[in-house]
């Protein structure tokens, strides 16, 4: 039974997951475009979708031919596997122990390092800049893929949660062609710890479900996952905020 | 297809970058699956899978925390 209990966390991790994504790639296509021109950043970032499209429309179809116990189950270990990391990284930097991300620094990063190769390179800058350009649309796009399936397979949600996606798409793109800067302000780390919350709540469930355990509350119990993962989130941070290292130890 | 194979490699770190987290993580849900295999009550492998998570969560931070400490982090 899909309701709104599921539907409104699935799109909604479905679409910061993807503004996550989004502006990284929409980063590094921006350094592309400064450094060689907008030509290769296109064809590189067109030749990305258009291979994201075939791996989609290949193995999308799959998905319908996968026992559903098999499907949440599968889904919901990667869930954990992806949500946690999100989540003890963004703990990590929020309590200040790693860097934040910082898309003003990986824009000039990148800017460097392209201008650093095609100094090497001359004859094949276009081609450097355009390969970039498709490799981030590629590893970002895949990302949003795996996690538009994840959190939209186990309950047939993949409208919706591709929806959101989409959404999260148009903002960045829009926002990316009025300034035409690095979308250096968007809380990173706030929405990846969101994101990760989130889709650490729907590992638990989709793996408790693919072993058959009969969750209280049913689906109810996702919301009670995305409860705890957050309060102990937040707890992580604030203990590790207040304590020094030393004590920790 | 060096660009390809690259992004497939970004892709699967996706998964996994701090390694002992994914082993931990594959070890609780390995020890449900099979609890769950012998007819162990559901509740059961609900708290252990549950519990386990949050547990697993903690001791990684707090490890990260302690390795701060000492030389500066990779990651």
């Amino acid at each position: 039974m899909s309701n709104w209990i599921t539907i409104a966390p699935a799109v909604t991790s479905a679409f910061l997951a993807s503004l996550v994504e989004v502006v990284e790639a929409f980063t590094i296509v921006l350094a592309v475009a400064s450094v060689r021109g907008w030509r290769p950043a296109i064809a590189g970032s067109l030749a990305g979708l258009a291979l994201l499209a075939l791996i989609v429309l290949a193995f999308g179809p799959a998905i319908d031919r996968i026992p559903i116990g098999l499907l949440q189950f599968s889904v919901g270990v990667l869930l954990l596997l992806f949500g946690m990391r999100w989540l003890r990284k963004a703990v990590l930097r929020a309590a200040g122990i790693i860097a934040l991300h910082d898309e003003d620094a990986a824009y000039r990063a990148e800017t460097v390092h392209l201008r650093d190769e095609m100094r090497q390179r001359q004859t094949r800058a276009d081609w450097l800049a355009g390969l970039t350009a498709f490799k981030a649309v590629v590893v970002e796009g895949l990302e949003v893929a795996f996690i538009v399936i994840a959190v939209g397979a186990g309950r047939g949600l993949l409208l919706p949660a591709s929806l959101g996606a989409l959404a999260a798409c148009v903002l960045v793109l829009s926002f990316g062609v009025l300034i035409h800067r690095p979308l250096a302000r968007v809380p990173e780390n706030t929405l990846k710890f969101a994101v990760g919350v989130m889709l650490s709540g729907f590992g638990v469930f989709w793996t408790g479900e693919g072993l058959g355990v009969p969750w209280p509350g049913e689906d109810l119990a996702v919301l009670a996952f995305i409860a705890a993962f957050l309060a102990l989130g937040l707890g992580l941070v604030a203990v590790l905020r207040s304590r020094p290292a030393e004590l920790v130890r | 297809m060096n660009a390809l194979g690259e992004a497939l490699r970004e892709f699967f770190g996706l998964f996994v970058e701090d390694g002992s987290l994914a082993l931990a993580i594959v070890g609780l849900v390995a020890a449900a699956t099979i609890l769950a295999a012998v007819a162990t009550p559901p509740v059961v492998v609900g708290l252990l899978l549950f519990g386990g998570c949050l547990a697993v969560l903690v001791e990684n931070v707090l490890r990260a925390r302690r390795n701060a400490a000492g030389p500066p982090l990779s990651r």
